[in-house]
Order: structure tokens, then C-alpha cells, then sequence
């Protein structure tokens, strides 16, 4: 073995909370200690998208995955296959549909049914070294935008069909046209990365792994719309992202990317960052402006549209994090090129956060139209401890539960709206059959009524309401009327609320309704969770002919609720008992019988 | 001008190019109702109320924010419509104290108009309700946060009108209230106390305290009168029960200040029946201030500077007005001295 190869580790926050730097350690100076560092380098990359398998790393030009990599694991992949030559069989990933190992990262399931364009670097180039980007064509896109005019760039992502990807799929490249049009000398670009739904981290993905392809897609924007100045409006909750974007705009200005003058073309622009606060409701694009003045994030009426007067009252053009990331791909490959991905209308590749009770908790990029059987079973591994698939919210909290017979809908904006989900920023929560769907409406609803603003009536009040009708379900105490409560409120709110958040949070509550009303019947009928997951609807008893009298659940009782004579059955005192489900857990005869 | 025509409940009618749905809606006496619209305050669309159903608009657009368009079919009372108003006020009743009784609002309360329009009945939603203490730290505002709807219009007479900034949302979500930063009663802001939160508070959140249980609006007398206070003129309405004056309130149509007023304006007018005040002139007689007459008053000061200017010249006599005293008043005044006493010592207490 003498060729060169590069280790690229992933640090991205997933890894790195899982030890991810300590690992790049231990090969800088295990790589020195066993004689190998002028051929072997190692590279701390931005997410490698496996997250569930992670710490994660890939051995170059070989392909080579390791998985659930340990500081420990370290001496053993130096020695036997960077110096060795031979894979270390026992990290390499298990691909749970075919139990075969898969000996490199591309024909794994999970990599091989993807198609990766706006995450092509993420995981593969250092996100802290602008060269690396250049090397891999970045900044082609740019470069070939500035030899057209603006209009022909605005046609071109026109023509690419790209479609916004923070949830609402706008047309992007029509977007563009109104702040391009909109008169005024002095006009500002935004990238939305206050990334906020539960369950998604492709935009902390893509900023963190590859924050030039942002930059640039930024830039395109900028000099076709002909803004010259722009702000990344991020999350703080991202200090990594963060830390990257910074970095890579002061290498990007160093480089003569940013700056006056770019590229000799006389086009001027400068980026900044500004990190929100924390609040779900600065996603919505007026609301983010007013955070970036310094006001209250809260939205406003419109008319006048972002476009007309924007941030500071200027003609504004704000997209997220992957469709500016998408914008370099169309610039450098052609329009025609971007549409051979997608369907009809929704064109190109999106990238989906898989969590819940998925194999492959991760981050995916597939083309639109792939059916969501594919994503979350190929792909994704299936379910967990392998249960049965019950539901999977898209869409985050303003999306939908969608059932086991929508798995093989086309995933694109018309087709999930059509059946009361969106494709949102592309956050999918897998849910299986332990799940109880009231519990999870009103989990989101949670969610939704704690960020709503509060400027607004009905979403303020209302979204409140329907949790306390959620809540009161799940304890038992519903009434079958509330079922028709909740649906009127749900729409009223939908219909009448000033923005997104209260135009859409009510969608997990009706989609859970639509697909799983029998759900709530049970609830509020039978006094039943079928899930088991409301505790309030639960009991616990013991079978006495089942019972050994071993004791183990009255040891293990955190309440001292179960009693009886060694040898002999045990009883449960119901009055006393907080349904933890420690004696169901704990027993070894399958006595303990939970209702 | 250009005039546009629409179409509301049926009925064609044309307003200017520029007008709101609402504004189209009342100068054609439509009712729709409204909680967070003000003509002088910026439009909001925060309370949702006035929606209305638009042919190919999707949702129901709040009628206060939505422009007319040429050819618009407008509906402001079909059930889906009405449904929604209705759903909206029940959410607002349920978290809102149901004390109208004692409420110093009863009978002047929107949010109880609409509600007994609506047929609102308060029972549909029940749970946690808003439980904040309430504002009583100063002597003129009294601010009870529970029964604040979070129309924002105090917020913006204070920044738009005022232009003091005082009061903004908090907290978010079912938490969000309205007060001045970090919380602090009012006495600790910096607020003036001129009231202009008061006089657009739809609901008993805000009130003047000097007025509670004094009278309900239907025994109360509006007398439009010009403030005493100063020269500008500002114009309001004396709030008289059994003919007393029981405190002040805004009068919309003045010409002067509109519904803005100051403090002394809104919350002075105790002075009318203060004891201290004084009611007849006051002549010194061996060095004790004793009643007298205005003839005798004023034959002694005509007296007393005509000696003064006789004997050490009219510049030894000096005259300082007052804002209280009217522009007018006050041209008379410099005129009484220059004029009849012969001297240029005039000043006055707004010169610096």
C-alpha cells in the first residue's frame, strides 16, 4: 500500500457529539506513531448524512465506511487497513435489508438509492478550507453566471424549475423576477437558516459541510437580482454552522469572492451573519426581517411583499439554506440538466431529515417524486427492533401524519398537499406502532402553540385550545363533540390566521384525525390508548398464574405499589400506581398485563 | 382619483382606488366588526375579526389590510364567514375574566358588543386562562393584563402617536402579553401618562382609574370642551354624572389633538373640585391674604401701576404670561404692556 488516501471523518454536530473530534485525534497521532502520515491524511468533514451510524468515516480512494467508530477502534483501522490493506470487517455498516456488510459507502443502501447533489460535498471536502470547495468545481457556477446577463440568469433558474425549499416551494426564479423588478437603487438579499421544525437538520447540514456552496448560490442570487449586500439569518441553537459560514466568508472575501469587484466583473457584495434568537416564528420571512432590524420577531400584513419593501424597507429576496445551495449546481451543470430530476413540477433533488423510529436516522437526498416507501424503507432501513410502520409526519408541525396507505405517494409539493401533508423543509418522522397519534398531534401542537407569536387571534388562542382538547383526550376525559370542536377550530385557525405558522399548525391535528380517527374514538370511548402510551389510560395488573413471586417488579417499583409473599402472585395497587411500566419492563415471566 | 367598484353582500358600490375592504364596508354602512383597527393607528390584521370571504383569494382575508381590487366580490356575512368571527370571539372570551358587572368597560366594551352579536356563550373552550397580576401602581392608568385581548393599539398610540414607545408584546404564545420592557409597572417606565393607550383600549384592560365606579357610559353626559391647561386647544370630552365631572375622556372628532391628550389634560381635571382652589382674588391687608371682590382687585392693581410707572418709570414694571393662557391671551397681554404700560418686559414661562 502506498498510494495516498485521505480519512474524512465526519464532525458534523451529530458526530461530534458523539465523538467525533476525539476520534481525529487518535488518528492524527496513531497515523504518526505507525509511520504513515506523508501518504495518509485526515480530514474533518462537515455530515457524512449517516447520522444514526455515526461517529462515521470514509477511507478515500477506497470508499471504505466504518461505522460506530470508537477512539479505541483507532489503532486497529491504522493498523490492519491503512497499513495493512485489509477492511475491518466488524465496522463496516450491516445494511439491515440484506444483512450483508457493505464494503463501501456507495453500495450501501443507504448511500447507493440516493442522488446527492446539493450534499455532494458534505462529507467529502473540509468545510473549513475554501480550496477544497474550488477544487470540487466551486465557484464555476458563479463564474459562468457572470458571463450572462442577470435576466438570463433569472431565466435560467426559471428554467431549472427550482421550487423553494423551506416549505412552501415558491418558484424560485419567479421570486427573483419580482425583487429583480421591483424599482430601487438599493436592494438586499436573505438566506433563512433559522431552521426550526422538529425532526430537521438538512440546512444545519449543508451549512455546516459545505458553507461555500451557500455563498455562492447567494452570490448568483445577488447579481442577478442585483442586491449588493445579504445576511444569513441563522439560528444561534447552530454554533457550528455558524462558525463555518464565518469562516467561509472570510476566506470567500479573501479569495476576491466577496468583496468590490468580483471577479473583475464589477459586480459588488458583501454577506453577514445575523443569529436569531430562538424563535420558530423568525422562519416566516417577515418576521426573520424584523428580528434583523432589531424588532420584535413578529410577521406582518401583506401586502407589501418581501419583494416591494423588504428588510429596512428595500426590495428583499429571501430563500433558505438548500435552495441557494441548489442555485451553483444549476449555474455550473445548465438548467436542462437539473430538470432531469423530479416530476413534472417539482423539479430536481430534495433533501429529507429522517428520525423517529427509523434504522437510518440521517440525512438523505433523493430526487422529488421518490416515494416515501422508498425513502424511509431503501433507504431509511425500515422501522426499528422491526415494528410495524404506523405513521410518518412530513412537513414538521405544520405537516402532516400521513398512514401506511399513503407510503407510496410521490413526494413533490402538489401530490403531499393534496393529502393534507407538505413537503415543509423535508423533516420525516417515522413513527411505529407504539406510537399513539392523539399523543403525537398534541406533541406538536405543543410545539406550534408555544412559538406562535401571539400577534394574531387564532393562532395565539386557538392552537391553545386545541391542546387542551388534545390533552384532556388523552386523559381520558373527551367527549365525542370534541372531535367536531377540534375540526372547526382547526379549520377556523387554518383559514384566518396572518401567517404560516398559524396557517398550518392545525395540519397534524386534522391529518391525524382524517387517517386516524379511530384513534381518538378509542380514547374517548373506551377509555383506551392502543398504543399504550397514554399513561392516564393505562392499567397494570398482574396474571397470578403467570406470576413466579420472584419479587423483581416490587423490588424495582419506584412507588412500592406491588406486594405479595415470595413464591406467591403479587398484586399491583392501582390507586397507587404511576404507570411507569417498570414492572412490565423488568418481569421475566410476561406476567405483567398492561391494559 | 381613480374609483373602483366591487362587489359586498350583492351590492355594487365604488370607492376610491387605495381603500381597504373595510373602508369600503363603512362608508357604505356595512357593518363589519373590528378590535384592533384604528383609522389613526397603522393596520395591524392581528385580531382577525373583520375576515371576510373574497372570490379567488384563498382563506378568508381580514377585511382592514385587504386593498380593493377592480371587479372584487366580496362577502362579510355568509355562515363560513360569520362561523369564523364567532369562533374567534369565543376564543377570546375564554380567556378573558367574565366580570362585566363590575367592569368600569360595561357597556362601552367591543369585545362585549360582538360577543352578544355573535351569540357567544364563553362555554365551547375551557382551560388555562391568563392569570397576571394587575397594574395599579400609579394613580392615573389602571392596567388589567387578563383582560387584555392583544389587539396591539395601546402599542402603537404610544409609538405612532405618542411616539414614547413605552409598551410592546412579551413572552410568546399563549404567555404573550402586553407591557411596558421587562415587565416593570407602569409607574417604573417611563411613561408620560397621557393616556393615549387608554382612549383605544377596546376592553377593560386599560382604564382611567379616577373614573372607576363613578358611573356606567349610559349615565354619563359628554360635554365637548377645550383643556384649560395651555394655549394649544386641545379639545375632549367632560365625562359628567349628575352634574359632576367624573374624569375625562377622548373625543375623536377634535380638531385640534384628535384622541391624543396629555396628562394634565386627561387626568388634571380633579382640580375642579379641589379645595385648594382658588375662587375669588386675594388682596394682602396687614400681611394676611384676605377675599375680595374683582372690582376692588382690579381697581387696586390699575392703581398700584399707575403710582409704580408715575414714580420710577413703566420699565420698572415686568409682566411673565403663562401657557395656560391662550395665544390670544397672550398677544393681549404683551399689547396691555407695551401698549398701556409703555415698556418691552414681557416674557413668558414656555420661553426656554
Amino acid at each position: 500500500m502506498a498510494e495516498n488516501q485521505r480519512i474524512l471523518v465526519c464532525a458534523g454536530t451529530g458526530c461530534a457529539s458523539s465523538g467525533a473530534h476525539k476520534i481525529i485525534d487518535v488518528l492524527q497521532e496513531e497515523i504518526i506513531r505507525q509511520g504513515i502520515q506523508d501518504r495518509v491524511s485526515v480530514v474533518s468533514t462537515g455530515c457524512h448524512g449517516f447520522c444514526e451510524q455515526g461517529p462515521t468515516l470514509i477511507i478515500e480512494p477506497q470508499q471504505t465506511l466504518y461505522t460506530q467508530v470508537k477512539p479505541e477502534d483507532v489503532p486497529e483501522i491504522v493498523a490492519q487497513d491503512l497499513v495493512g490493506g485489509k477492511l475491518v470487517e466488524r465496522l463496516l455498516y450491516i445494511d439491515p435489508l440484506t444483512k450483508k456488510p457493505a464494503t463501501t459507502f456507495a453500495n450501501s443502501n443507504f448511500f447507493a438509492k440516493q442522488v446527492r447533489v446539493v450534499l455532494q460535498n458534505c462529507g467529502f471536502i473540509d468545510p473549513e478550507k475554501i480550496q477544497d470547495y474550488v477544487d470540487n468545481a466551486g465557484y464555476k457556477g458563479l463564474t459562468n453566471a457572470l458571463k450572462m446577463s442577470p435576466d438570463e440568469v433569472v431565466e435560467e433558474v426559471k428554467k431549472a424549475g427550482l421550487r423553494g425549499r423551506g416549505g412552501a416551494g415558491f418558484p424560485t426564479g419567479l421570486k427573483w423576477s419580482f425583487c429583480r423588478n421591483s424599482p430601487g437603487n438599493k436592494k438586499y438579499i436573505i438566506c433563512n437558516a433559522d431552521e426550526g421544525d422538529p425532526g430537521a437538520f438538512m440546512d444545519r447540514g449543508v451549512l455546516e459541510g459545505d458553507p461555500h456552496s451557500v455563498i455562492e448560490g447567494m452570490l448568483i442570487g445577488a447579481y442577478a437580482i442585483g442586491a449588493d449586500e445579504g445576511y444569513v439569518y441563522c439560528r444561534a441553537e447552530y454554533p457550528l454552522a455558524i462558525k463555518h459560514m464565518e469562516i467561509a466568508i472570510a476566506q470567500a472575501e479573501q479569495a476576491g469572492y466577496l468583496g468590490e469587484n468580483i471577479m473583475n466583473s464589477g459586480f459588488n457584495f458583501r454577506l453577514k451573519i445575523r443569529a436569531g434568537a430562538g424563535a420558530f416564528v423568525c422562519g416566516e420571512e417577515t418576521a426573520l426581517m424584523a428580528s434583523i432590524e432589531g424588532r420584535r420577531g413578529m410577521p406582518n400584513v401583506r401586502p407589501p411583499f418581501p419583494a416591494q419593501s423588504g428588510l429596512w424597507g428595500k426590495p428583499t429576496n429571501i430563500n433558505n439554506v438548500e435552495t441557494w445551495s441548489s442555485i451553483p449546481h444549476i449555474l455550473k451543470n445548465g438548467a436542462e440538466w437539473y430538470t432531469q430530476y423530479g416530476t413534472e413540477k417539482s423539479k430536481g433533488t430534495k433533501i429529507f431529515a429522517l428520525t423517529g423510529k427509523i434504522n437510518n436516522t440521517g440525512l438523505v437526498e433523493v430526487p422529488m417524486g421518490t416515494t416515501l416507501r422508498d425513502i424511509l424503507f431503501d433507504i431509511g432501513g425500515g422501522i426499528q427492533n422491526g415494528k410495524a410502520f404506523k405513521a410518518v409526519q412530513i412537513g414538521g408541525p405544520s405537516g402532516g401524519c400521513l398512514p401506511d396507505e399513503m407510503l407510496d405517494l410521490q413526494v413533490d409539493y402538489d401530490t403531499l398537499t393534496k393529502a393534507g401533508a407538505m413537503v415543509g423543509s423535508g423533516g420525516l418522522v417515522v413513527m411505529d406502532e407504539t406510537t399513539c397519534m392523539v399523543d403525537i398531534a398534541r406533541f406538536f401542537l405543543d410545539f406550534s402553540q408555544k412559538e406562535s407569536c401571539g400577534k394574531c387571534t387564532p393562532c395565539r388562542e386557538g392552537n391553545k385550545r386545541m391542546w387542551d382538547i388534545l390533552d384532556r383526550i388523552t386523559k381520558g376525559e373527551g367527549k365525542l363533540e370534541d372531535l367536531d370542536t377540534l375540526e372547526n377550530l382547526a379549520l377556523v385557525i387554518k383559514e384566518t390566521s396572518l401567517c404560516g405558522l398559524g396557517q398550518n399548525s392545525p395540519n397534524p391535528v386534522l391529518a391525524t384525525l382524517k387517517y386516524f380517527r379511530s384513534e381518538f374514538e378509542a380514547h374517548i370511548v373506551d377509555h383506551k390508548c392502543p398504543a399504550h402510551v397514554c399513561t392516564a389510560l393505562l392499567t397494570y395488573s398482574i396474571d397470578a398464574e403467570k406470576c413466579k413471586g420472584c419479587g423483581l417488579c416490587a423490588k424495582n417499583c419506584p412507588v412500592g405499589c406491588i406486594t405479595g409473599e415470595k413464591k406467591a402472585p403479587h398484586q399491583i395497587d392501582e390507586a397507587a400506581c404511576i404507570k411507569c411500566g417498570t414492572c412490565l419492563e423488568k418481569c421475566k415471566f410476561d406476567a405483567v398485563i398492561r391494559l | 382619483m381613480e374609483w373602483l367598484t366591487l362587489t359586498i353582500d350583492g351590492r355594487e358600490v365604488s370607492v376610491l382606488k387605495g381603500s381597504t375592504v373595510l373602508e369600503a364596508c363603512r362608508r357604505n354602512d356595512i357593518p363589519i366588526p373590528t378590535l384592533c383597527h384604528d383609522p389613526e393607528l397603522t393596520a395591524g390584521g392581528a385580531c382577525r375579526l373583520c375576515v371576510v370571504q373574497i372570490e379567488g383569494m384563498r382563506n378568508l382575508p381580514p377585511s382592514c389590510v385587504t386593498q380593493v381590487t377592480q371587479g372584487m366580490k366580496v362577502e362579510t356575512q355568509n355562515p363560513k364567514v360569520r362561523n369564523a368571527r364567532k369562533t374567534i370571539l369565543e376564543l377570546l372570551v375564554a380567556n378573558h375574566p367574565l366580570d362585566c358587572m363590575t367592569c368600569q368597560k360595561m357597556g362601552n366594551c367591543s369585545l362585549a358588543e360582538f360577543a352578544y352579536e355573535y351569540g357567544v356563550t364563553g362555554e365551547i373552550y375551557q382551560g388555562e386562562r391568563r392569570n397576571l397580576p394587575i397594574d395599579e401602581s400609579n394613580p392615573f392608568i389602571l392596567r388589567d393584563p387578563n383582560k387584555c385581548i392583544l389587539c396591539g393599539k395601546c402599542i402603537k398610540a404610544c409609538s405612532e402617536i405618542q411616539g414614547k414607545s413605552i409598551l410592546d408584546f412579551s413572552y410568546r404564545g399563549f404567555d404573550a402579553q402586553v407591557g411596558p420592557a421587562f415587565n416593570v409597572p407602569y409607574n417604573e417606565s417611563d411613561c408620560d401618562f397621557c393616556g393615549s393607550c387608554v382612549s383605544v383600549c377596546p376592553v377593560g384592560a386599560l382604564v382611567e382609574k379616577q373614573m372607576v365606579g363613578k358611573g356606567h357610559p349610559w349615565e354619563i353626559t359628554k360635554v365637548q370642551t377645550t383643556c384649560p391647561f395651555c394655549g394649544v386647544g386641545c379639545n375632549f370630552d367632560l365625562n359628567v354624572k349628575d352634574g359632576k365631572v367624573i374624569g375625562v375622556t377622548s373625543n375623536p372628532e377634535a380638531p385640534v389633538n384628535g384622541k391624543a391628550l396629555c396628562v394634565k389634560g386627561r387626568f388634571g381635571m380633579d382640580m375642579i373640585y379641589s379645595p385648594h382652589r382658588l375662587t375669588t382674588p386675594l388682596i394682602r391687608k396687614d400681611g394676611v391674604l384676605v377675599p375680595a371682590e374683582w372690582d376692588e382687585a382690579l381697581d387696586l392693581i390699575a392703581s398700584k401701576f399707575g403710582e409704580i410707572k408715575k414714580n420710577y418709570g413703566p420699565d420698572s414694571i415686568a409682566a411673565l404670561s403663562s401657557a395656560h393662557c391662550t395665544n390670544e391671551e397672550n398677544y393681549l397681554m404683551q399689547k396691555f404692556m407695551r401698549a398701556v404700560i409703555g415698556t418691552n418686559n414681557v416674557d413668558h414661562c414656555a420661553r426656554t
